[in-house]
């Protein structure tokens, strides 16, 4: 566990989205069944339930859609979270639903990965659903797509099928301007390149499926990002040893900090110097992306919670009128002139919905202009105008502080997620 | 096959600051804050980032304790030393007396448990004492219900979970707002497995009680799992009571919670041993064992 700013790499979040017969389930399984994340106990359920519904061989989808409703009916609705480790990496997948109906739970599982997987089948080649997904996860800014073309045993292993199914790929790849994409042949059913390289496609050289995400290199992805720190809350021990103590506690949403670093307080814009870093009782030198510290100043300035610590270089930018990327949650359609509240890093305030710019058709991806409202599992471009403003980084720059999310406030429910421009 | 102690464990650090703010969230949306402590590792790590998350203040939270009178003594005398060392308050809430009150009746037969009253003692004392937020040690890895829950996991005024109409959680925007009479579960080591929660111990060198270690007890076989025997509990005429060196893998309410045969002695042996195993740490768990959604339908209606 060092503090060097390399840290937090072993640790790799990849978010699936697939249809029943994709062999999304049968990926994840085979995943987990190599790296021996499944236990006996887990096995025995399957091979009961399995049979119980009248499956013909053991289902492993059967592993991952954990509600009763989800079993009794074949299908993933909600986000679910599977882990496995390897001697190299420990992953945590979120596996979410294909089904355009289930946008706003692709969206929710892309949210906080460092990869996605996309999977097509080698028979139908890009279909839709494989626009939408690598639309969705180029959205929310996941720097690394690794398409698996999978079913190959379905056409004899075919390198044509693969390299006319991979132009095609690199297209909308270009199109969507996603920095890093991979591609990689499999049969997920057998097993070919997933764990182990394939004995059928030897004109294939790259690496298997799990070579990829255990060694890909997602450290870059955190770095040269202005260094900010949202304040989540002000301790005070109010203790003899520590009388006059105010720690700003929060965790680094971009860059470092450092000891001596000078600082500017968003709201106010008051300035100041680091004088001590904190993890627990313990001083660091420097406090990189990600890490949850506690931060004292050299001068008694007025922080609270919702302010934002920016460090040395780029400021964060400020303003009430905020043009965003939306994706809407909720049964109850958008419509410009509603209320809401808006939250983004810890600040809160209220805003207005000001207009909706135009629809995104995530099929297409063309933008549909005139849209006077928006359904759920809508993606859109909107304008709001916020109460009190807000502080944040575009989201092309950093997901933590580019984001936010609209609140109802008679009901209190998330209505939606939105990244803004 | 590798050791467990030589599994590169960085990633520990990334699931510790995850929690630390997830713990600091809570401290700042909510009013009346506590830990669901029940004297297992899960909930000991819990308090151990608490610790961690507002140093050098204490923590703003109380430690809940839902007793279901079926204990080992062991946990009992633990408990009581950590929130003193930690001078924290301790709420503790009896099963007994809300089977007394007639709120809940006891399970009658071989397999007899309180673990699901539990649910009612902890709903009542969640009203009583105007909770809003309570902290668990769930995880997603540990049953197929529970992969599905979310950090912030909102109970109506009935204090049910809602599985099918979960809120959205993105990035790392925790939303807890609520309406009076309702409140949140709180699962800051969603993203932890059972190992995680061993090596962190191991790593941060947390005190565990004793009963997590090989020791000698009284047990009987019952359906494959080994159960540490209680002078309340109902043998079947075919069950014999014998003595073993045993430890146990989860904590909970005797009468349910497995043990294995083991000699470890240590935390690395501890941590080697689970290493191999092929069963889940539920798999000892009488209470999982009931139904295929066992741990669904017990959730929505309020258990941990």
């Amino acid at each position: 566990m060092n503090n060097n700013g390399n840290n937090n790499k072993s640790l790799l979040r990849f978010t699936t989205a697939g249809s029943v017969d994709d062999g999304k389930s049968t990926l994840i399984g085979r995943l987990l069944y190599d790296s021996k994340s499944i236990f006996e106990d887990q096995m025995d359920h399957i091979r009961e339930s399995s049979k119980r519904l009248g499956r013909e061989e053991v289902d492993l989808s059967l592993l991952t859609d954990g509600l009763r409703a989800e079993r009794e009916q074949g299908i993933t609705i909600d986000v679910a979270y599977r882990y496995f480790a390897t001697p190299a990496r420990k992953f945590i997948i979120a596996d979410t639903p294909g089904h355009i109906q289930y946008t706003r739970n692709m969206v929710t599982g892309a949210s906080t990965a460092n990869l996605a997987v996309i999977l097509i089948d080698a028979r139908k080649g890009v279909v839709e659903q494989t626009v939408r997904h690598t639309y969705i996860s180029s959205l929310l800014r996941i720097n690394h797509i690794v398409f698996c073309i999978n079913k190959m045993d379905m056409v004899s292993f075919d390198e044509n099928r693969f390299l006319t199914i991979r132009a095609e790929l690199e297209l909308l790849v270009r199109k969507l301007g996603i920095e890093d994409a991979h591609y990689i042949p499999i049969s997920a059913k057998y097993g070919d390149n997933v764990v182990d390289p394939s004995i059928n496609m030897s004109w294939y050289t790259g690496m298997t499926f799990l070579k990829l995400i255990e060694t890909i290199d997602i450290k870059h992805d955190f770095l040269n990002s202005a260094a900010r720190l949202p304040v989540q809350t002000v301790v005070l021990p109010q203790s003899e040893e520590y009388h006059d103590y105010r720690g700003y506690a929060g965790r680094v949403a971009g860059g470092s900090f450092k000891p001596g670093d000078e600082i500017t307080v968003l709201p106010s814009l008051l300035k100041s110097k680091i004088q001590s870093i904190t993890v627990f009782e313990k001083s660091i030198d420097i406090a990189a992306t990600g890490e949850s510290v506690t931060l004292t100043l050299e001068d008694q300035i007025d922080i609270s919670r919702g302010d934002l610590i920016a460090g040395e270089g780029e400021m964060p930018l400020s303003g009430q009128d905020i043009m965003m990327m939306l994706c809407w949650f909720n049964e109850r359609p958008l419509r410009p002139g509603a209320r809401y509240l808006v939250r983004n890093n810890t600040h809160e305030t209220s805003c207005i919905i000001r207009s909706i710019n135009y629809r995104m058709n995530i099929d297409t991806l063309e933008k549909e202009a005139s849209t006077e409202s928006l359904k759920m599992n809508d993606i859109a471009n909107i304008s709001i105008r916020t109460s009190r403003p807000i502080f944040y980084d575009p989201y092309i720059k950093n997901r933590i502080t580019g984001s936010l999310i609209i609140i109802d406030e008679a009901t209190n429910e998330t209505m939606a997620a939105g990244m803004i421009e | 096959m590798k050791s467990a102690l030589q599994i590169n464990n960085e990633h520990l650090k990334e699931l510790e600051d995850e929690a630390i703010f997830v713990m600091r969230e809570v401290a700042a949306q909510f009013e009346k804050k506590v830990i669901l402590f029940s004297g297992g590792k899960d909930s000991i790590v819990l308090v151990h980032l608490a610790k961690k998350a507002f140093w050098p203040a204490r923590m703003p939270f109380s430690l809940l304790h839902i007793d279901t009178g079926h204990n080992f003594e062991e946990t009992i005398t633990f408990r009581d030393d950590l929130a003193r060392e930690l001078n924290v308050e301790l709420l503790v809430r009896y099963v007994q007396d809300s089977i007394d009150d007639g709120r809940v009746s006891e399970e009658k037969g071989i397999n007899a448990s309180r673990n699901k009253a539990q649910s009612v003692t902890l709903l009542d004392a969640i009203e009583e004492l105007n909770i809003d937020v309570a902290i668990g040690g769930g995880r997603r890895d540990e049953e197929k219900a529970r992969a599905k829950e979310r950090f912030f996991s909102h109970r109506n005024e009935f204090g049910h979970w809602d599985p099918k109409n979960q809120r959205p959680e993105l990035w790392n925007i925790f939303n807890g707002r609520k309406n009076v009479g309702e409140h949140f579960r709180v699962f800051p080591i969603s993203n932890w497995t059972e190992l995680d929660v061993w090596q962190y111990i191991l790593n941060e060198k947390i005190k565990l009680p004793s009963l997590y270690y090989s020791h000698r007890r009284l047990v009987f076989k019952r359906n494959d799992v080994y159960l540490a025997w209680a002078p309340f509990m109902q043998l079947k005429p075919t069950e014999e009571v014998f003595e073993a060196d045993v430890r146990c893998r989860t904590i909970g309410d005797i009468t349910c919670t497995g043990v294995s045969l083991s000699e470890a002695n240590t935390l690395e042996q501890v941590i080697s041993e689970i290493a191999a195993t092929r069963v889940t740490e539920r798999g000892g768990r009488y209470d999982d064992r009931r139904s295929e959604a066992a741990m669904e339908d017990r959730k929505k209606v309020g258990y941990f």
